[in-house]
């Protein structure tokens, strides 16, 4: 039966995320825009406490390819996305600098074994904050993934990996402020191609893995973006998440992981741009109806302002994105397959996010880009849900790419 | 729990409600469209599977369905993907009976819900829409003023649906101040003197339905005429049980013309290859779908809050505005992914486009 409502418990999870965000978000919201780089110490200390009390810290936020293939009906897609996007409405830089597997516990989730998960996971359940990242961008790869350059050779029972990583998000945090890791995909046989791609989860503090870098980002400046170079970094052999096998069938050990990651991890993002968007947005709303501006929803719509038909395009279209993410989140907790919807909502909140933040900056006139408000930060912090995870060019192609049947080859 | 998959019983009604639409109406309406007129039948044949109004109870012989109006945008999307002209026909008559079965005296229950369950297809429309550029349902032109023996109706009323096929008009006028409230429908049987019925229009689009215009000059009305009677109708709920409407039937336009789109972007080479391998055919395409996803969720919501007994005059207002900006884009590129041949009227997408455009202006023409 078709129903939006959530059930009474995610309800109530949910008003407690939200008490979070205001609580422990908020109040810091501007000040870790203005200082780059540094650390909510206090949102993370209590967020690490309350992942470790409810048992979040250990899960993977999304479903890996495996469980999406025993069709298993559950509710972590939903429950995710629901408390992601009341996080990123508080502040998208600090949700992205929570401490819980994020990135890096996705594709574990996706790609590793039982026993991996377990024993990598484990240690978001104890002690102090820790992060994990993924890194797999390079200076020379991004959207075009299957280019990467970084190798893993195999040494007695050791990987050695060499390379360079940029855009490790947590990266910094996962691998040298906390005992963290991260999800390095490199190539055991470059002739192999895509097949030849595998992950391989790099310990914190490993020798010959240095941060080089911390960017200097347009918004979600709380979150560390990181520059990672491998010299001869030595890891177990136990380490390669899946098998070590290059063959180039369908293998959700391998690269296929990476896009089984990022199909269970586009709902996440797309609703992480949903609560920068909807931020913009009741601000908005509460602002101008200060100002004397209530949009009369149901009149002629040739009556309306053009500001009240601006606002209510906003909002149709913040709520319009969360239900496509809901959807796709949906389908991924029923077990059926979701690639398309996933992309569909990631491109519709990516791009539609952003158009609702500098809308919100436009309706506000001359205040609007002060940075005394919120909305000019939100505006900044929403353009990055337009392009990580796949740019919103790329979300198209691949949404092409499914409504025609065509391979990467026949669409490119 | 959040769940988008229909119920069995609505996906038979779905499923019905796709046959007619790919058996009887999509084949036909370019010919109909053509010779502006529906197909001979249509209206009497489609009304018997009662799919239109399915939640007449019992007592009047109705088909006694929940009263949903999820279950009625799930219908309608099925209905407009068939044929806007041949939608509009056939839901004319639910545009009164809903409001009658949740609002109507026990007399007019009995009158105009046993005619919507007779064996001819009812003459009933409801008239809402009036030949201003700022029509507005809350600040309606036509006027109803009280006199010693009961009404009298004053105004102008266009794009009547099923208007000259109509024995009776479910007319909404002005009773009281601007705003919803201040609104209520009072039946108007065609022979009443001072009512003149114009001559069939002639529209951009839906050209096989009949619509006309209709002028009120103290047009007297007895007591009896008042939906409701004393206690009214609540023409602010009735509004937004149209506007679901309108938006699921431009949901079904439009998805009609994405599928097109996607069939004839799969065949259509040039240089040797399907145009579905350019990106700029094959985005046109992701955005036409991107679009039309968006705006069913929207409908489905608002149609869901009205369900609960919720108000939502926000919801399917921004649900409506949505979709209508939807379907003109969709439909738009529908006809720029077919190039010179999607001028070509043979070609249904020139049509849909046609179509489209209307519901950024229709309001009231669809009731679920």
């Amino acid at each position: 039966m078709i129903d939006f409502e959530h059930h009474e418990m995610l309800r109530n999870l949910a008003g407690a995320v939200e008490q979070i965000a205001k609580d422990h978000m908020r109040p810091f919201t501007r000040d870790v825009d203005e200082h780059e780089h540094s650390n909510p110490d206090q949102y993370v200390k209590t967020m690490y406490e309350v992942l470790k009390m409810t048992g979040g810290a250990m899960n993977s936020p999304v479903m890996g390819a495996k469980e999406q293939a025993e069709k298993k009906k559950r509710t972590g897609n939903v429950t995710s996305v629901v408390f992601i996007e009341k996080l990123a409405w508080g502040d998208c830089g600090m949700y992205l600098a929570t401490p819980m597997p994020l990135l890096g516990g996705a594709a574990v989730g996706a790609a590793g074994t039982a026993e991996q998960k377990q024993r990598f996971l484990k240690r978001f359940q104890e002690g102090e904050p820790k992060w994990a990242a993924m890194a797999i961008t390079e200076p020379g790869s991004g959207s075009d993934s299957g280019s990467i350059q970084t190798t893993a050779e195999l040494d007695g029972d050791q990987w050695v990996i060499n390379g360079e990583k940029i855009f490790v998000t947590a990266g910094k945090r996962a691998v040298e402020e906390s005992e963290g890791f991260v999800v390095v995909w490199a190539t055991v046989d470059r002739k192999a191609g895509r097949a030849g791609i595998k992950p391989f989860l790099v310990d914190h503090h490993t020798p010959g893995m240095k941060v080089t870098k911390l960017e200097k980002k347009h918004g979600i400046r709380c979150s560390d973006t990181a520059a990672i170079v491998f010299e001869n970094c030595r890891i177990p052999k136990e380490n390669l998440l899946g098998s070590a096998e290059v063959k180039p069938s369908a293998d959700a050990t391998g690269f296929k992981g990476v896009m089984a990651t990022f199909d269970a991890t586009r709902p996440p993002v797309a609703a992480s741009a949903v609560g920068v968007g909807r931020a913009s947005l009741e601000f908005t709303q509460e602002y101008l109806e200060k100002q004397g501006v209530k949009p009369r929803y149901g009149i002629s719509r040739n009556k309306l302002t053009a500001v009240e038909l601006e606002l209510m395009k906003m909002e149709a279209k913040v709520k319009a994105s969360w239900l496509l993410t809901l959807k796709a989140a949906w389908m991924s907790d029923m077990g059926e397959p979701n690639n398309l919807e996933a992309s569909i909502c990631k491109c519709k909140a990516g791009r539609d996010m952003v158009w609702v933040c500098q809308k919100a900056v436009e309706l506000l006139g001359p205040e609007g880009y002060s940075r005394k408000h919120l909305v000019e930060k939100w505006m900044r912090d929403s353009k990055i849900g337009d392009i990580y995870e796949g740019t919103q060019n790329i979300q198209k192609l691949v949404v092409a790419r499914r409504i025609f049947g065509y391979s990467r080859e026949q669409l490119a | 729990m959040f769940n988008l998959e229909p119920t069995e019983e609505q996906q038979l009604m779905v499923q019905t409600a796709r046959e007619l639409a790919k058996n009887e109406m999509d084949p036909k309406a370019h010919e109909a469209d053509e010779a502006a007129q529906l197909p001979a039948g249509f209206l009497a044949k489609s009304w018997e599977l009662g799919i239109a109004c399915p939640a007449i109870p019992e007592q009047y012989d109705g088909a006694a369905m929940e009263r949903s109006a999820v279950t009625g945008a799930l219908i309608l999307e099925e209905l407009g993907a068939g044929d806007l002209s041949m939608a509009l026909g056939l839901l004319a008559p639910a545009s009164v009976a809903y409001p009658v079965l949740d609002y109507g005296t026990d007399a007019q229950k009995d009158k105009y819900l046993r005619a919507c369950t007779a064996a001819e297809f009812p003459k009933l429309t409801a008239a809402l829409l009036e030949p201003d550029y700022d029509f507005d349902p809350t600040a309606l032109r036509t006027t109803v003023t009280k006199d010693a023996k009961g009404y009298v109706l004053n105004g102008r009323k266009c794009r009547v649906p099923n208007g000259s096929l109509a024995e009776t008009y479910l007319v909404y006028a002005r009773e009281g101040a601007e705003g919803f409230a201040g609104v209520s429908a009072f039946f108007v049987p065609k022979n009443t003197p001072g009512l003149t019925v114009g001559a069939k229009e002639k529209n951009l689009g839906v050209n096989a339905l009949d619509t006309v215009e209709l002028t009120f000059e103290n047009v007297h009305l007895p007591p009896d005429a008042r939906l409701g009677g004393e206690k009214g109708c609540d023409f602010e709920r009735i509004m937004s049980y149209s506007r679901i409407a309108l938006g699921a039937l431009a949901v079904g336009v439009a998805r009609r013309a994405y599928d097109h789109s996607v069939e004839y972007a799969k065949e259509r080479k040039t240089w040797g290859q399907p145009i579905a391998t350019r990106q700029s055919v094959a985005f046109s395409i992701a955005d036409m779908r991107m679009e039309l996803d968006a705006a069913r969720l929207l409908v489905w919501e608002a149609a869901w809050q009205l369900d609960r007994g919720n108000v939502a005059t926000k919801e399917s207002f921004l649900a409506k505005l949505t979709a209508d900006e939807m379907v003109l884009k969709v439909t738009d590129e529908a006809v720029m992914v077919m190039g010179g041949h999607g001028f070509i009227r043979e070609n249904p997408v020139e049509r849909w486009l046609r179509n489209g455009r209307g519901f950024a202006v229709f309001e009231g023409l669809a009731m679920v």
